[in-house]
């Protein structure tokens, strides 16, 4: 079993109840929860969403080849809702995993942060609360729509959406208050510093997860200077071509709409494989810190380590091959993503037996 | 706390609650207008092509592109800063085992800093005029020095 326990100190740094502890099992709960949400929509309507939008495009073009104006307006309603159930069921993925983050980042923060414990534990709790109820209201926009809502454009799942993203900023701009009043007075007491060490799994965790940023900055680059404007000018290309065909009541829509599909799938997985590599790295980084308080035997700590170091380098891999490889690559694609999910489950795992010894240890005392 | 790892935290949580401030008032004003807009731009291009009027068609796909050229670029500002926000308050917390003295650990965070908050406003100002030379290259810059500086990161957290 892991010496760390032994420290004192460490076990100081997460007391009962307190709001570091709260942002330590809701930051992972979210991350989680966000990845695990992203995998189903990835394996199960992610693909089914692109062809129905491009059978949708392709009776568009048939509708307006017929000159049946009404049919074209009908089947974009149709294409509206699809690329609606897309947008918000990526968003709720995209927003869940960062709220986690940024619960894990004030986790981070809390020595810094000068308020009464009190408050720092309800600030705490109402990040955690905020971090579920946006993506949640986001995953609802598709299927609450403007119903009994008042507003014209806005329904009342944007509104709690937008509510909950409100009391995100509000806690945060709090968190920033009370680092401002560490500055001006030093700490108030409560939390303490995380504890220092450079321990193999901190090493590894800090030092992939930089590289894996930087990784990701790079793509970034290559991708905004070689592909971005070319695959706008393609978008726009494409569509015009088959406007003209559709107009002039010739074939060859189809295989305009095949392009349109092909330039939007591999637009998606260079967006994916940018983000996700970041994201990823950002996990690596932040888990770092939660190292002393995963209470495993070294060897499965080790082996947590490189099964999310593993599986944040072959999801964007295999996500970038996805455009050569087709299904195959997505597959392989998704099991990094898995290999990330259960690695941070197990180290969840870890903290939590770390809390209960800790919890138990200090009731006998 | 030394006051690299200050610039990076307070200017990490800054930004991440620039880019918040900046996502909400874009779902609020501006996200659902613009969508609307690129959907019926679309769908008025394909009614146009029904009704055998080539020119409009077209004119409809470039209003349709020019309004997604804006929107792309208005998700990426909200993403960007509150990314590169979340990962400068990291580097801050973690500065201590970057391997550099005092001052140039400040020169990084400030390069840090000042390219994350420059390379995402590079990229919005190219909706102000489309292909604007300075915009670009104000995002290139901003993203070159937040490259560099964290490949320094690296290379200190490797010493």
């Amino acid at each position: 079993m892991s010496t760390q326990l032994a420290s004192p100190h460490i076990a100081a740094s997460f007391a009962p109840m307190s709001a570091r502890r709260l942002l330590i099992f809701g930051g992972i709960a979210l991350i989680a929860g966000g990845m695990l949400f992203g995998d189903i929509f990835a394996v199960f309507i992610l693909h089914q969403n692109g062809g129905q939008t491009g059978q949708a495009l392709l009776a568009a073009c048939e509708a307006a080849s017929a000159g049946n104006s009404l049919a074209v307006k009908e089947i974009f309603q149709n294409v509206g809702s699809l690329l609606e159930d897309h947008g918000t069921k990526v968003d709720a993925h995209v927003h869940m995993t960062d709220a986690g983050y940024l619960a894990l980042l004030l986790a981070l923060l809390q020595p810094y942060v000068a308020l009464p414990p009190k408050r720092r534990k309800l600030l705490a709790g109402l990040f955690v609360i905020g971090g579920l109820l946006l993506p949640v209201g986001i995953f609802l926009i598709h299927y609450v729509g403007l119903a009994y809502s008042p507003f014209v454009v806005i329904g009342w799942a944007s509104v709690l959406a937008d509510s909950a993203g409100a009391l995100l900023i509000v806690v945060l701009l709090a968190e920033a208050y009370g680092l401002w009043r560490f500055r001006r007075r030093g700490s108030l007491g409560g939390e303490l510093e995380l504890p220092i060490d450079r321990t193999w799994e901190r090493r590894a965790l800090m030092a992939g997860g930089a590289a894996l940023i930087l990784l990701g900055f790079l793509y970034g680059a290559w991708y905004a200077g070689v592909d971005l404007y070319r695959h706008e000018a393609r978008e726009s290309q494409i569509l015009k071509n088959m406007l003209d065909a559709a107009a002039a009541g010739q074939g060859g829509t189809v295989f305009e709409v095949a392009s349109y599909g092909s330039l939007a799938a591999e637009k998606a997985v260079k967006i994916a494989a940018h983000s996700h590599v970041i994201e990823f790295g950002l996990l690596a980084m932040l888990l770092s810190f939660v190292q002393p308080y995963v209470y495993l035997s070294d060897r499965w700590k080790r082996g947590w380590v490189l099964t999310l170091l593993g599986g944040s380098i072959i999801l964007p891999v295999f996500v970038l091959l996805e455009m050569n490889f087709g299904l195959v690559a997505g597959g392989i694609a998704d099991v990094g993503g898995l290999f990330v999910i259960i690695a941070l489950v197990g180290m969840l795992v870890g903290v939590l037996r770390y809390s209960g010894h800790l919890d138990a240890s200090g009731a006998t005392q | 706390m030394s006051p690299a790892r200050t610039i990076l935290i307070v200017g990490g949580i800054t930004l991440a609650a620039l880019g918040m401030l900046y996502g909400l008032h874009y779902a609020v004003f501006v996200e659902h207008q613009t969508l609307d807009r690129m959907g019926s731009s679309l769908t008025q291009a394909f009614v146009h092509a029904a009704e055998r009027n080539p020119p409009s068609a077209r004119d409809a796909v470039n209003a349709y592109a020019s309004t997604k050229y804006d929107y792309v670029r208005q998700v990426d500002i909200h993403s960007h800063w509150i990314g590169l926000g979340m990962v400068l308050i990291v580097l801050g917390v973690a500065f201590e085992q970057v391997r550099f003295r005092g001052r140039s650990q400040i020169w990084i965070a400030v390069a840090l800093l000042a390219g994350s908050f420059l390379f995402p406003l590079g990229v919005i100002l190219q909706t102000v005029k489309h292909g604007a030379v300075f915009a670009s290259a104000l995002a290139i810059f901003g993203s070159a020095t937040v490259t560099i500086a964290l490949a320094a990161v690296v290379w200190g957290f490797w010493r």
